[in-house]
């Protein structure tokens, strides 16, 4: 084990980066667990308007997003493998590629919202508080869940943007690119967190 | 690895960074600078939630208003509650002293992400400015207390949610420290230094900085679930809207339970550190006290539901967490043994850090038993969100966590100032700090047990003397802080100069020079031998 | 870098047919979900979710090339987590 202190250094090696990401990681799933756990206690409470509410919901949207997340998943883990075999070009696009798909589930995101908001529903609106009040907080979490989970989109995407900048850099390369491994980890976490809000939100209904 | 050539033997209070003067501090990302950042910040917060607690005894000195009316008695509790636990005790002694000794105990010269621990410094600053802001802004002084219960969090007209976005962002910061420690204790241990080989109070801090990645967040998502319900009506929590109420409070103990040991950990941690050194003896059983830091992690992860005895959760479940509750109360109970047996047959020596070390265990003790008191079933109806339960963590928070910190300043003081304090004046401090405390906080278990409510703003005259005893108390103990205080301020710059090991201690920090370098080590230690390894005490 | 020791790189292929078997995970459960199975329909989603996440956790994230130290971390924060949900519903399902 090296001894060096990256405050001398000013490079934080693979290992180091790596396990402060992995706890970083960590905190965010229980963020989003904190919602699970509201979305658990309250389904229990009322499971019929959960799954009257969920019916609304676009499933063919929701699919395609999770194959969209899904898709941009291997690509970022490809973009390591090209870079690791020092091939800088198609890791960045790769990465680009990420992104582009990235842009895709924002696209598809705004759609299903914009459709809602469409019928005056968001929270807070006379219609949403109108409903009856196990949708309210269907909706509730449904708004809360996505919403959290699109920011997350937009920083791993911002993430991957500065990434693609350190590669051109030539920052990072095959012989050091925590930095990339880093941000396809957060990438990796976001499509984690679709996994499950995907069949919860949309398939149990 | 550090280049020899470059190594200068100029202390860290006068390296030179970029900048001169207080940039040069707000740029540094030396670990001791931002530790001593903290340490500033927090003493400034602690006086003013001092101050505000002192406030609330005059009001209660006698029944009725005398010096303000409920709605800002309410908002006084408020803010000393948000930042004595947010701002002062939950970073307190991690932030602190862990960030100044925890790089130097295990052998390292920073923490692993130095700009991070920067960074979160500044986080936590900015949550410290919200909270007070909160105050000042909007619709008046948030009056939920620090609980921030929903429904009425959700519904008060006052301006909580400056309040609550202050609590998320302290949390945040809370969140980066603990992860910066992590991984400096995994990655930047000196070669030799196995993870048994380590000091006990990096140990503690190793088990800290766990639960604050792992409940911070949940209280993160609580507190925006509330902000969501107070902007947007999303029913998350009020019952009108088809939330659930129990389920926040759920929520918010997952974290603040656990948040409780993020306090009391490090303090035992400081004092551990403390008895082997004044009583010129190893430690007794090292790993007994190690493991039993994780074990209090851990269990005392699972038992947040014993603040909610009395809301009406489930049978099972109000057996499941009082049982869990005495579970944890063994570890605590096992450190306390050792550390009165490290002292056991020690050469003693009576010093103020010692002092506080053993006004730790008796107020800890006080604390403790008191806590298995609430924790269990059927006296906990009796007493709960009584004055009882106020004095109870008072005991654990204050008088624990507060007294080890007090400890920590004096113990550490020659190290990081380079000059001692007076220990005569630290002595009468002492004598005044510690009789103040009892004649402030007991009094208030015996008004809780005759059914005084916590909160109160006013009270039934049958309480009388023992809320006048106690407001008498609030004096003493503020002037024995004072004095305290004052007589660190006054010796930082003109006490004695220190030697670099001025009570013969072992570990790291006392190898190198007082203050450290801005490196620490002019190279880096091999470590052979477990730590807490004294020379026979020549008599 | 670390230890002398080579990261491992995994192939092109690998990421696909990773990337194939998830797909089919999620046709598998949407398809699922149409047949009504009750109470249990939640479950099965749930362990669909799960096996998705195991698999993206170990080859996507290079969980099964990494240290031992840090599967154990992983697979221990998963666990507090499934217990702290164990036991808010010991109040819950219980009352």
């Amino acid at each position: 084990m090296t001894n060096t202190s990256p405050g001398h250094t000013h490079q934080i090696d693979s290992e180091t980066g790596k396990m402060g990401m992995w706890l970083f990681l960590f905190t965010e799933l229980f963020l989003f667990g904190g919602l699970f756990l509201a979305y658990a206690v309250l389904r229990n409470t009322h499971s019929e308007g959960f799954h009257k509410a969920a019916a609304e919901l676009d499933i063919f949207i929701g699919t395609i997003n999770t194959v969209v997340l899904l898709m941009s998943s291997m690509t970022v883990a490809m973009s390591i493998t090209a870079l690791q075999k020092d091939n800088k070009r198609l890791a960045i696009r790769l990465l680009l590629a990420t992104i582009f798909l990235a842009g895709v589930f924002m696209v598809n995101k705004y759609f299903e919202w914009s459709h809602k908001f469409e019928h005056h529903l968001w929270p807070g609106s006379e219609v949403y508080l109108n409903l009856e009040r196990s949708e309210i907080t269907f909706y509730g979490l449904y708004y809360m869940m996505t919403g959290l989970h699109a920011l997350h989109v937009i920083i791993g995407a911002i993430l991957l943007v500065v990434t693609i900048f350190r590669i051109k850099a030539g920052v990072q390369h095959s012989g050091h690119y925590v930095l990339l491994e880093n941000s396809a980890l957060y990438w990796h976490l976001v499509d984690l967190i679709w996994i499950f809000l995907f069949p919860l939100l949309y398939l149990i209904t | 690895m550090g280049k020899q050539d470059t190594y200068s033997h100029i202390s860290y209070l006068e390296h030179k960074g970029r900048f001169k003067g207080i940039m040069s501090w707000l740029t540094s990302t030396d670990h001791k600078k931002i530790g001593l950042m903290y340490l500033y910040a927090i003493v400034v917060f602690f006086f003013v939630a001092a101050v505000l607690g002192v406030l609330m005894r005059i009001e209660k000195m006698n029944p009725g208003p005398d010096i303000m009316d409920a709605q800002t008695y309410n908002g006084i509790f408020t803010l000393h509650g948000v930042i004595m636990i947010f701002i002062v005790v939950i970073p307190g002694i991690a932030a602190v002293f862990g960030n100044f000794f925890l790089p130097i105990m295990i052998g390292a010269k920073d923490v692993a992400f130095p700009k991070l621990n920067l960074f979160s410094w500044y986080v936590y600053i900015i949550g410290a400015i919200l909270g007070v802001l909160s105050q000042f802004a909007g619709d008046g002084p948030p009056d939920t207390g620090w609980t921030f219960y929903v429904p009425y969090a959700a519904n008060s007209s006052t301006n909580v949610i400056f309040a609550l976005t202050a609590a998320f962002v302290l949390g945040f910061s809370s969140i980066l420290t603990g992860l910066n420690f992590i991984v400096t204790i995994h990655r930047l241990r000196a070669p030799g230094m196995t993870f048994f080989k380590m000091p006990l109070f990096p140990w503690s801090l190793y088990a800290t900085a766990w639960i604050q990645i792992l409940a911070t967040p949940i209280v993160g998502i609580t507190l925006l679930m509330v902000i969501a319900e107070r902007v947007l009506h999303i029913g998350f929590f009020d019952p009108a809207l088809g939330g659930d109420p129990l389920l926040f409070q759920h929520l918010f103990w997952i974290y603040s339970h656990p948040a409780v040991y993020v306090m009391i950990l490090p303090a035992m941690g400081v004092v551990t550190e403390i008895f082997p050194t004044f009583s010129q003896k190893p430690v007794f059983g090292y790993g007994a006290i190690a493991i039993s830091s994780l074990a209090i992690a851990v269990v005392g992860y699972f038992v947040w539901g014993h603040h909610m005895f009395t809301t009406g959760i489930s049978y099972w479940s109000r057996w499941f967490f009082s049982f869990l509750t005495f579970i944890v109360a063994v570890p605590s109970a096992i450190k306390v043994f050792n550390w009165i047996s490290t002292m056991y047959g020690g050469s003693i020596q009576m010093r103020p850090p010692l002092l506080y070390a053993i006004s730790f265990i008796f107020l800890f003790l006080i604390g403790g038993f008191t806590g298995l008191t609430l924790g269990a079933l059927a006296t906990n109806v009796h007493v709960h969100d009584t004055s009882f339960v106020v004095a109870h963590f008072h005991y654990i928070i204050f008088g624990g966590m507060g007294f080890a910190f007090f400890a920590a300043m004096h113990y550490w003081f020659p190290k990081i100032y380079g000059r001692m304090y007076s220990d005569k004046m630290a002595y009468i401090a002492w004598g005044i700090l510690f009789v103040g405390f009892n004649v402030l906080y007991f009094p208030l278990f015996i008004l809780g047990l005759q059914g005084m409510p916590r909160r109160y703003f006013d009270y039934l005259p049958e309480y009388h003397n023992g809320h006048l005893i106690s407001s008498i108390g609030a004096f003493i103990t503020f002037t024995g802080l004072i004095l305290m205080i004052g007589n660190l301020i006054y010796h930082r710059r003109r006490g004695v100069v220190a030697p670099s090991n001025p009570y013969q201690g072992v570990t790291l920090e006392w190898q190198i020079e007082s203050p450290p370098t801005h490196e620490n080590f002019e190279t880096i230690p091999v470590i052979q031998n477990p730590p807490y390894l004294f020379k026979k005490t020549e008599k | 870098m670390k230890n002398g020791e080579k990261p491992h790189i995994s192939s092109y292929t690998s990421h696909a047919i990773v990337l194939i078997a998830l797909l089919a995970l999620t046709f598998i459960t949407v398809f699922v979900s149409e047949i009504n199975f009750g109470a249990f329909s939640v479950g099965v989603a749930l362990i669909v979710a799960s096996v998705k996440a195991v698999t993206v956790l170990t080859y996507f994230m290079h969980l099964k090339f990494e240290n031992r130290f840090t599967v154990w971390m992983v697979s221990g924060v998963f666990i507090v987590f499934a217990l702290v949900i164990v036991i808010t519903f010991i109040d819950y399902l219980l009352r």
